[in-house]
């Protein structure tokens, strides 16, 4: 009897491990653990890039989903980006917003003039503030935030293709089953 | 045209795998000397297929082949060549690959190496073997592919992860699969030696010199891990008791109980199910640790490829060979107790204590590695237990053993005699004690660098007195022999590693400072200038490259240029700067600069000063020495082994 503990304990180890296997097929690998997430997106008011006498705020921006990208042009990954925003994401159909930074707004027009501009509405952080109640570590960063404003998810890092595929895809069908 | 070769050189190794597996076994079983012949023959055969798939990989990678989705994945045209034939096991399809192509290594070897022992048992094992190939080529031809095509094909690649684009990462690899994968041998024998239901212990002989040569790579391969996470990760850590180094070690702490064991069976007989248990373990705990890794079942802060699909085929694959073993076991092990009797107080019995030591060591990092997963399955969520956990239980665990460690030599097999002991651990604690004392003087109070300097005396004491002794009584040339060396060089290394450890987790101070050019920072006696940082170029990646100079006394003692690398694909790596000593390094890596636009202005640096934190790996160095030279005993030789096997181990060795 004693001979056949080994391999009870091991059956009982794959028993674990098919579990978790089965576990990981029902969660996302890609987990992001940011306390923000399924929470409501912090409050902000900021003006917009080219017009600071306008401001936008969290309220204004309610009522559809949209993407929120953190850049700078003085972030070198955010060039790498750049494409991939243009493309790949602009063609998801979302709202896409930039929050422009720790930048300075004159720096910030040159580089969307340079590299085109693929968002809908720019709007500057220029003191880094809101990046602070977002919890950004660094840019580029880009938050899914839905209509109701609660951030649904959030990519650090630069978007690439796969990204788009593997990351945004599934996050934007859980949104649209919810939302039928 | 030329990557589909490698896949049906893949596809040919698949098919001699399974000739390999089957029909020399079925020969041992029918007695048909026919059948077993085929066993070399195919071995070989598979070999060829394999280097030649490995050789193709390594082609497509070096003409920058990116119609190989692999290949593309992982490189580009700026990458350096040397770096391009790395990047073949920098992701999850080619390390699979790289590990069939060692196990292919250790056939070859044993197929070449074998002519002394019997056809039988020779075919048994390279059967096993066999089998083990046949479930990994079919792993990396259902679902890891390397070869498969990306149409259109793309015009540049994407990188290779920059973690792996350092020179310790282009031998890490490849050395601990040498360890991982040669446990494969232990056990091959063992279930040979189970089928064969062989009455005597001769094949634990066999089995000793392949299971050392594998620790020793195992042990090299975890030391150059180690120590590639210390100088490249950016932490100044040199273990993170995380999953995938997890997976490395629990097969290296059964890998110290089986070395150990076999010592037992093969000179006294004794424990012959314990030993067979133990290769079974060892090699299963390495199978597993490619589960936990690739599977994606456990995250850890370096896997670089997971995929539950893989995890589902892996862990049936565990189910048959480790299941299947392990059943094996229950029914065929020795059942009598054979063996000379030992009394208590005996060699056998220290060795038994150590085993169980370092079996539950091994227990107790599964259990830890494996707590997140326990975590969902009870519902209480994701927890991971940590370095608290680990570091508790294992200094638990081995300061036993340390403190066993001296007498083991000194210990008769059979029954010791008490005297001795006394004697020795009276010097070897009167040694302890005094640099204890000394030592805390000098540390002043930090308690871990005490225990550390005396557990690392009394190892170190007793070791010597052991070497003493042995060269005043035994007459020249037979004071050492190659075993007795090995022991003797691996429980050094023991000593050498506890200094290492104690001194440098209890002695070092770490420092995150804000720094402008020309400002200065002094610690552990050492003053830090900061001289800024420039823009600099390699051939894959630009980087911010700061300057500090280290002066003491005035004096400078060394420049050093940490860097923060961006490469070309955007993903960004420190790289730290070391200026390394026997007694201390001193390690400075890049943060952040303070204003993001302005990198000649003020830096985040991370300042470390590590006294002894080399001996961590030159302690390891000796173990892996310990262990190449114990493989080269005389007795393990081909003809001697063949000639000696019915005759019991000299008494001369107690």
């Amino acid at each position: 009897m004693s001979r056949l503990m080994p391999l009870f304990v091991f059956l009982a180890l794959c028993g674990l491990f098919g579990f978790g296997i089965w576990w990981n097929t029902q969660h996302d690998q890609h987990e992001i653990v940011s306390p923000l997430i399924d929470k409501p997106a912090p409050d902000f008011l900021l003006p917009e890039l080219g017009q600071p006498m306008s401001t936008v705020g969290k309220a204004s921006l309610l009522g559809k989903p949209y993407f929120l990208n953190v850049f700078g042009s003085w972030c070198i990954e955010c060039v790498h980006e750049h494409p991939v925003l243009s493309g790949e994401v602009k063609s998801l159909g979302l709202r896409l917003v930039g929050l422009n930074y720790k930048d300075e707004p004159s720096d910030a027009m040159n580089w969307l003039h340079e590299h085109g501009n693929p968002f809908d509405l720019v709007i500057t952080d220029r003191d880094g503030r809101a990046g602070i109640d977002f919890g950004v570590y660094g840019a580029p960063e880009t938050f899914l935030i839905d209509g109701k404003g609660v951030i649904r998810y959030k990519h650090v890092g630069p978007i690439t293709p796969e990204v788009v595929d593997r990351e945004f895809r599934p996050a934007l069908a859980a949104l649209a089953k919810e939302g039928g | 045209m030329i990557p589909e070769l490698g896949q049906f050189a893949l596809v040919l190794a698949l098919l001699l795998a399974l000739v390999q597996g089957v029909l020399p076994i079925l020969g041992a079983w029918r007695g048909n000397a026919a059948l077993m012949a085929v066993a070399r023959p195919a071995a070989a055969g598979q070999a060829v297929f394999v280097f030649l798939a490995m050789g193709v990989l390594i082609h497509a990678f070096l003409v920058y082949d990116f119609s190989v989705a692999y290949v593309a994945d992982n490189s580009n045209l700026a990458l350096p060549w040397y770096y391009r034939i790395t990047a073949v096991w920098g992701a999850h399809e080619g390390s699979m690959l790289l590990w069939v192509f060692i196990l292919n290594v250790w056939s070859l070897a044993l197929a070449v190496l074998s002519r002394h022992l019997p056809t039988p048992f020779v075919s048994r094992v390279l059967g096993v073997l066999g089998l083990i190939g046949v479930g990994f080529l079919a792993f990396i031809l259902f679902t890891s592919n390397p070869f498969l095509r990306e149409l259109p094909m793309p015009s540049d690649g994407g990188d290779l992860n920059p973690v792996l684009q350092d020179p310790g990462m282009t031998f890490h690899p490849p050395v601990l699969y040498m360890g991982y994968v040669g446990f494969s041998v232990a056990f091959a024998f063992s279930i040979a030696a189970l089928l064969g239901g062989e009455l005597e212990q001769a094949w634990v002989r066999w089995a000793r010199p392949w299971t050392n040569v594998s620790w020793a790579f195992l042990t090299m391969g975890i030391v150059a891990g180690s120590w590639w996470a210390y100088a490249e990760l950016g932490w100044g850590g040199w273990w993170f008791w995380d999953p995938v180094e997890n997976a490395s070690f629990m097969p290296w702490l059964v890998g110290v109980a089986l070395i150990h064991a076999q010592a037992v069976t093969e000179k006294r007989g004794s424990l012959p199910a314990w030993t067979v248990l133990l290769s079974l373990f060892a090699f299963s705990l390495s199978l597993l640790g490619t589960f936990l890794v690739r599977s994606g079942v456990l995250t850890s802060v370096h896997a670089f490829a997971s995929d539950p699909r893989r995890g589902l085929y892996i862990l049936g694959f565990l189910i048959v060979v480790i299941g299947g073993s392990l059943l094996l076991y229950a029914i065929r092990a020795p059942r009598v107790a054979t063996g000379k009797p030992f009394a208590a107080l005996s060699r056998e019995t220290g060795i038994m204590i150590a085993n169980l030591l370092f079996t539950t060591a091994a227990a107790m990092v599964l259990l830890g590695t494996l707590f997140p997963l326990i975590g969902d399955a009870l519902n209480l969520g994701r927890i991971s237990v940590g370095p608290p956990y680990f570091s508790f239980l294992f200094i638990a665990l081995m300061a036993p053993a340390v403190l066993l460690l001296p007498f083991g030599p000194y210990l008769r097999w059979g029954s010791a005699e008490g005297r001795q002991l006394t004697t020795l651990a009276l010097r070897a604690g009167i040694a302890a004690v005094i640099c204890a004392i000394v030592a805390a003087f000098v540390a002043q109070g930090h308690l871990r660098a005490i225990a550390g300097i005396a557990g690392a005396v009394w190892v170190a004491a007793g070791t010597l007195s052991y070497i003493l002794k042995r060269w005043r009584e035994m007459p020249r040339g037979r004071r050492y022999p190659a075993e007795m060396a090995g022991m003797l060089v691996a429980h050094t290394g023991v000593a050498i590693f506890i200094i290492g450890v104690m001194l440098s987790e209890s002695l070092s101070v770490e420092r995150d400072v804000r720094m402008a050019p020309g400002d200065t920072q002094a610690i552990g006696g050492y003053v830090f200038r900061f001289d800024g940082v420039h823009e600099t170029q390699g051939p894959n990646w630009r980087a911010d490259e700061g300057t500090v100079t280290i002066q003491r006394d005035g004096t400078t003692m060394a420049t050093v240029k940490p860097q923060k690398r961006t490469y070309s694909r955007g993903q960004v790596q420190t790289e730290s700067a070391i200026d390394a000593g026997l007694f201390r390094d001193i390690y400075v890596a890049l943060g952040e600069p303070m204003q993001a636009t302005d990198v000649e202005g003020a830096w985040a640096l991370r300042l470390y000063y590590k006294p002894f934190v080399r001996w961590i790996w030159l302690g390891g160095l000796f173990m892996m020495l310990g262990g190449f030279l114990a493989a080269g005993e005389r007795r393990f030789r081909a003809k001697k082994a063949a000639a000696t096997a019915a005759v019991p181990a000299k008494e001369s060795l107690a």
